[in-house]
């Protein structure tokens, strides 16, 4: 049962991980746009639209 | 700028080069200054739809000289744009980003980002979030100390289990739970039940109990169900208010298409002064393309006017000084100097929206099923648990620990975990599925209003036609006489000049020199050294060749039978000396309100017209779309007196409108419609607005509002079939904190998958919703040639 001593703070711990991470991403906006996010996926980079537009 | 108001091409004459100007003043007025300078603005782009949009205007965009950020939200349809301080070199203005956007096909507007802010300050859903990430980990990590209760730990471990789900739950629940509450607390104070009396007494006493169970050693603790029991009704809370949130900032943003100024003459100076500055005897000037700011009377100048989304009526008037203006009329030719009789305050605008608000009392009677529900719902879970308690009292000769254990397990496998979802998962669900077909929903509640309807009422101008005029015939004539008129028309903006041009195969045009556009009579110029004109038929006859007047259907007397006949009004042109020639304008019947009209009739819906307009293009539309009850020179008062009768007749109805002339009847109706070109009044009092040209969203609303119905039905039934499971066990004393756990998990997933099936469609609805995109991306028909549109004619 001592294993209990550190098993309970790891599973804690990483239950918190989760949540600190949760948070992080609902601060820095990443919920604000969430269909646009799904097609930014699918899209080359900015560069390369460019300059293929270019050639 | 106005809502409504042609899209104004580039400046081709002068008064149109001032107004651009206003615009382009107007338009900076709508940025926010950064700390480092740098201005941001938001748009509101509705036409975004897809990644390619995202991708065509961030890269058209981002090139452009002191553009330091562009970026879209394809979720709220918005453009945030970072202009590089104004004061350095080249820089690009704003009036410049909304030309380079209309040109991609992307009409923007600015977004006051006053009400920006005022909407992300009441904006709930992140606090909810932040409720529900932490219900959620709560919710994990005590099911996972519940989990080894559960199979077997016991005595110390057992005890030190259920402490740490205590130092967990508590405070997770006293903070997630707060929604709960704190409604619970505001009914109870009115002295109402609402859903959120039995949750928060579940919470609160389950919680209780589980502490004394844990600190006294026993083995029962409901810590798990009071903690995922939190989660789940946070998940519904959740869903229904980004819901609102996101229909009433679409809404936003398109509403803000109204002007906000208005241009005064101070010492022959324009200045631009804001609406609300705006008082009774001041000096403005409305030019050609713009609304009226206020109602006001004319001073100089001669144009035609646009009423129709006051009064309904279609045909422009000519106007003149001398006569009174109300707030909101169109300025169609000519700019007016016109006198301020009212403030913003106190126009037609705001006596239309004091009669909005007055209509809107009637509804205010409407109870959401949900809260139907719970009316039933609250004390018969109450009844329950206290007759468990006092059940279990006398059996067990006042055992009082058993007695309470029994109530609080009724109270929690009670808790209508399943009732919560049963309604917001639909709604969100058929929510989605309207904002990909372009409908904006106000709220939930409006979906099952819209289930309910068994009458549609239908404005005329500008719902069921687009309100704008199109060619429907002309006995043109040359190619020479064609492009002559072509080029004519070009040079006004009245709508019959649109669509004269719109109709007209595009041909090389000829030089016109000495321009003169006659303000109520028509377009005149020199070409090739001969005059010709394009306008009235009066005035344009006045330099025809003579001869042939009333020889033929083409003349003057075949003109005026065709207006008897409902047209919209006609159209001459000619070169002087040389005979004349007609066009005959018609009413563009909106896309889709054929088939829209056909697919309401065999629904059970009967369908009437209410038009403004006078009688013979009201009567002609009605005939075209076979509509059998049309009234025709209808007041606003006498539209919702038409509702009125039908509500004491116990009819449903939903009103579909655009005017300002509709929007206390789109407020009285017990739903509404209106498409977004509606102006800013109806799409505010209208539950619903259609962003896309289709009349077919109607429709499809309507599948989608009685499909959701159905669906809210066998939730709540799955829930009540549960319920007459799981309350006899609780009642017995059977259930344990397991046994609440599953049960209640089950149920929640259950109602949600039920609810899922909102998105699956049946072949044949599949059918017509694919049809109903495909048509969506048919141009507009404004712009089809003249002689493919006498094709689509259907006579009177």
């Amino acid at each position: 049962m001592t294993a209990l001593v550190f098993l309970v703070p790891i599973a804690l711990f990483l239950g918190l991980l989760g949540l600190g991470a949760f948070f992080w991403a609902l601060k820095s906006g990443q919920y604000e746009d969430v269909d646009g996010a799904a097609w930014r996926a699918l899209q080359d980079e900015e560069g390369a639209r460019i300059k293929e537009a270019k050639d | 700028m106005t809502c409504c108001s042609p899209v104004l091409e580039l400046a081709q004459n002068e008064e149109r080069v001032k107004a651009v100007d206003l615009r382009g003043e107007e338009l900076k007025h709508a940025g926010r200054l950064g700390v480092d300078g740098t201005v941001t603005y938001v748009f509101s782009v509705p036409a975004i739809h897809c990644g390619a949009c995202i991708a065509a205007i961030e890269d058209a965009l981002r090139p452009l000289p002191g553009v330091v950020s562009a970026r879209v939200n394809l979720t709220l349809r918005r453009l945030t744009v970072i202009l590089a301080p104004e004061n350095a070199p080249s820089g690009t203005t704003p009036l410049r980003l909304v030309e380079t956007l209309e040109r991609l096909g992307y009409p923007a507007t600015p977004v006051d980002l006053g009400d920006l802010d005022q909407l992300a300050r009441e904006r709930e859903s992140g606090k909810l979030l932040l409720a529900l990430g932490i219900a959620g980990f709560a919710a994990a990590n005590v099911m996972l100390l519940s989990v080894s209760v559960w199979s077997g730990a016991d005595e110390a471990t057992r005890d030190l289990f259920h402490l740490i789900s205590a130092l967990i739950a508590v405070p997770a629940v006293a903070f997630s739970g707060q929604v709960f509450f704190r409604s619970a607390f505001v009914a109870l104070r009115a002295g109402r039940l609402n859903m959120d009396v039995p949750i928060s007494l579940a919470l609160l006493l389950s919680l209780g109990l589980s502490l004394y169970e844990s600190l006294s050693g026993g083995a029962e603790a409901y810590f798990d169900a009071a903690v995922t029991l939190t989660f789940f009704l946070l998940v519904g809370r959740y869903l229904d208010q980004l819901m609102r949130e996101r229909a009433r900032s679409a809404v936003l943003g398109i509403a803000r298409l109204a002007a906000k100024g208005a241009t005064r003459i101070v010492a022959g100076e324009m200045v631009l002064v804001p609406i609300d500055e705006v008082r009774p005897g001041m000096l403005l000037r409305v030019p050609a393309g713009e609304r009226m700011p206020v109602d006001a009377r004319v001073l100089s100048g001669a144009s035609d006017l646009d009423r129709s989304l006051v009064t309904g009526e279609s045909e422009p008037v000519p106007a003149g000084p001398g006569l009174r203006v109300e707030a909101g009329v169109l300025n169609l030719t000519g700019p007016l100097d016109v006198e301020a009789l009212s403030g913003a305050k106190d126009s037609f605008l705001a006596e239309m929206t004091a009669m909005m608000e007055a209509a809107e009392q009637g509804r205010g009677a409407y109870v959401r099923i949900a809260d139907r529900m719970a009316r039933l719902y609250a004390p018969a879970v109450h009844l329950l648990a206290a007759a468990a308690f006092l059940g279990w009292l006398v059996a067990t000769d006042g055992d009082w620990y058993q007695a309470v254990t029994v109530a609080i397990a009724v109270l929690i496998v009670t808790c209508p975990c399943a009732l919560g979802l049963a309604v917001p998962v639909v709604h969100v669900v058929g929510a989605s599925r309207l904002f990909q077909a372009g409908i904006l929903m106000k709220d939930g509640s409006a979906l099952e209003r819209l289930a309910e309807i068994d009458t549609v009422l239908f404005d005329k101008t500008g719902t069921l036609t687009t309100g704008t005029p199109r060619l429907a015939r002309t006995d043109i004539l040359s190619i020479e006489e064609s492009a002559a008129a072509r080029a004519l028309a070009a040079r006004s903006h009245h709508p019959a000049s649109r669509a004269i041009r719109a109709g007209l195969e595009a041909v090389a045009e000829p030089d016109l020199e000495a321009v003169r556009e006659v303000a109520g009579s028509g377009v005149e110029a020199m070409i090739a050294g001969r005059r010709a004109r394009l306008g009235r038929p009066g005035w344009v006859a006045e330099i025809a060749a003579p001869d042939r007047l009333g020889h033929d259907g083409g003349g003057g007397n075949g003109i005026e039978e065709e207006r008897a006949g409902g047209e919209k009004g006609s159209v001459a042109f000619a070169f002087e000396g040389a005979p004349i020639t007609t066009f005959s304008l018609d009413e563009v019947v909106r896309q889709g309100a054929a088939p829209a009209l056909a697919a309401l009739r065999p629904a059970g819906l009967s369908v009437e017209l209410l038009s403004g307009d006078g009688e013979a293009p009201v009567r002609r539309l009605a005939g075209m779309l076979g509509i059998e009850d049309a009234a025709f020179r209808q007041s606003p008062a006498d539209k919702i007196a038409r509702i009125r009768t039908l509500q004491a007749e116990g009819h449903v109805v939903l009103m579909v409108g655009d005017g300002l002339n509709d929007a206390p009847s789109l407020a009285a109706g017990n739903v509404s419609m209106a498409p977004a070109s509606a102006c800013d009044a109806g799409r505010l009092a209208a539950d619903f607005v259609f962003t896309r040209e289709s009349l077919e969203a109607v429709p499809f609303a309507f599948d989608i509002a009685r499909r959701a119905k159905s669906l809210v039905r066998s939730n709540f039934a799955l829930a009540i079939l549960y319920n007459a499971i799981a309350v006899p066990l609780a009642m017995a004393g059977l259930v344990t904190p397991l046994v609440a756990a599953i049960a209640m998990s089950a149920s929640s997933i259950v109602v949600v998958a039920n609810s899922l099936r909102l998105t699956q469609r049946g072949r044949a609805t599949k059918a017509k919703a694919r049809d109903f995109r495909r048509r969506e991306t048919v141009p507009a028909s404004g712009a089809e040639p003249a002689r493919r549109a006498e094709r689509l004619e259907i006579p009177a």
